[in-house]
């Protein structure tokens, strides 16, 4: 029993270093693999926090980014609006069906909450946004989170008034996407080397595909976001007989580095989904 | 000011640094990450103890770890370093002026430029191959990993090296107070 003893305390040092190097890579793999940490919401408080005072000051810098992006996307807008439609044929008419709208949850699909982004990584391996909002306000976990550009990525982990997003530049992060020119589809992921490159896979071959071209979210991706919102554009096709299909590299749509306000998506459809489809499996 | 506290504020200034500046540069090559919080660890005191020193170590890992969302990461490399310094100082210290002398390591401390050099070099590479290497076992390139290693190793000791300069540390002699 002594010589036990003896042996720990001459020990001890290597011991606790053991021990330390246990605890971290258990933490490490056990949230890559889940997603989720008791820490993190205790932890994700208290750094939000921190973001948020820090992000006071960082506003400003952003501010002419920020207002270039939203009149952006508020022409977008307008440019969809009925009355800018009109045309001699008096049979033709174009006109917004407002009841759709007026019967809210009945026929909705997607609703958006805005957010404000507090902290922000794409230079590391993996990188997450922390977000302004959290269960409080409604946001659930695998939420999609869309920016003024295009897909930024989900949440992985709501808390009470804070969220993390896991980034498109993420190992792990995968999503369905079409080539818009030609309606293919294929799968849009990262391969964690640099932030202004994104991979795109299993487009076939028989599809011609240009360097400049748009990806943007498939319909298979439509549980999450809306189909039609922008990923990227190609810049690169590699050549590779040895394979059927495209293996194409797309620079982002986002400019990660500058985000400021992104919107989180909810599909109100998404139980009824599930349900279906659960039910389907277990047949 | 008392160790403890000029410690206490360099852990937070270092984390924040990291998060806010270092962490927030737009990147110039993919392998390239500027990292420097870890200086942290090299410049506590001597006096330190080595399980102390690791104690320390995670937690300030795990700070940065809570900002960055990767619970475990540099709170396991910075454990590594702080286990391997004790090692690595009594390897370099001169065996006769490791008595009383100075508090803290520092280019006089450890006896000159070359020492110091390598003191930090050697502490900068652990950390950044331990540090790509748990990230490569999820993304998986040889080259990447080799590339990213030595580019964010010359990185860090550029940064290191204007640290140096710009923080002044007085090299204060060990007491017995």
């Amino acid at each position: 029993m002594r010589n036990i003893f003896l042996f720990l305390k001459n020990r001890s040092k290597f011991i606790i270093f053991v021990a330390l190097q246990v605890i971290a890579l258990w933490i490490l793999f056990k949230y890559n693999k889940f997603h989720e940490a008791a820490y993190l919401g205790v932890a994700g408080e208290i750094t939000g926090r921190i973001n948020q005072q820090y992000n006071k000051v960082e506003y400003y810098f952003q501010l002419k980014q920020t207002n270039d992006a939203l009149v952006r996307e508020n022409l977008e807008l307008r440019q969809q609006l009925a009355q800018n439609f009109e045309a001699p044929d008096t049979s033709f008419t174009n006109f917004t069906d407002t009841v759709n709208f007026l019967k809210d949850n009945e026929q909705r699909k997607y609703r958006y909450r805005s957010a404000k982004v507090l902290n922000n990584t794409y230079t590391l391996t993996d990188n997450y946004l922390t977000i302004h909002i959290g269960t409080a306000q409604g946001v659930q976990k695998d939420m999609g989170v869309i920016g003024a550009d295009g897909v930024v990525g989900t949440i992985v982990n709501a808390g009470k008034n804070f969220s993390v997003v896991m980034s498109l530049l993420h190992h792990q992060s995968k999503l369905s996407a079409r080539h818009l020119r030609s309606g293919e589809t294929g799968s849009v992921y990262w391969e964690g080397e640099s932030p202004f490159e994104l991979t795109m896979t299993n487009v076939q071959k028989s599809v011609e595909v240009k360097v400049g071209d748009t990806i943007v979210t498939s319909q298979y991706a439509s549980y999450r976001y809306p189909q039609g919102i922008m990923i990227g554009t190609v810049i690169e096709v590699e050549e590779n007989n040895s394979r059927n299909f495209h293996t194409l590299k797309l620079r982002p749509s986002t400019h990660f580095n500058r985000l400021e306000w992104v919107t989180v998506v909810e599909n109100l459809q998404l139980e009824e989904q599930l349900a279906i489809e659960e039910s389907t499996r277990k047949n | 000011m008392s160790d403890l506290v000029k410690n206490i504020i360099r852990f937070a200034a270092f984390i924040l640094i990291q998060v806010y500046v270092l962490n927030r540069i737009p990147p110039v090559h993919r392998f390239i990450v500027p990292y420097l919080y870890f200086l942290y660890i090299l410049w506590l005191p001597f006096k330190t103890t080595p399980i102390n020193l690791m104690l320390i170590a995670f937690v300030f890992g795990i700070s940065l770890d809570s900002f960055t969302n990767t619970p475990g990461l540099h709170a396991a490399a910075c454990v590594l370093i702080a286990f391997i310094r004790p090692y690595l100082i009594t390897i370099i210290l001169p065996q006769e002026r490791k008595e009383l002398y100075y508090t803290n390591p520092s280019v006089k401390s450890l006896g000159g430029v070359a020492p110091y050099a390598l003191y930090i070099s050697v502490l900068t590479f652990i950390h950044h191959l331990y540090l790509t290497f748990l990230e490569w076992l999820s993304t998986g390139n040889w080259w990447y990993f080799l590339g990213k290693v030595l580019a964010t190793t010359g990185v860090s000791l550029m940064l290191i090296l204007i640290a140096e300069i710009l923080v002044y540390r007085k090299d204060q002699m060990r007491t017995n107070a």
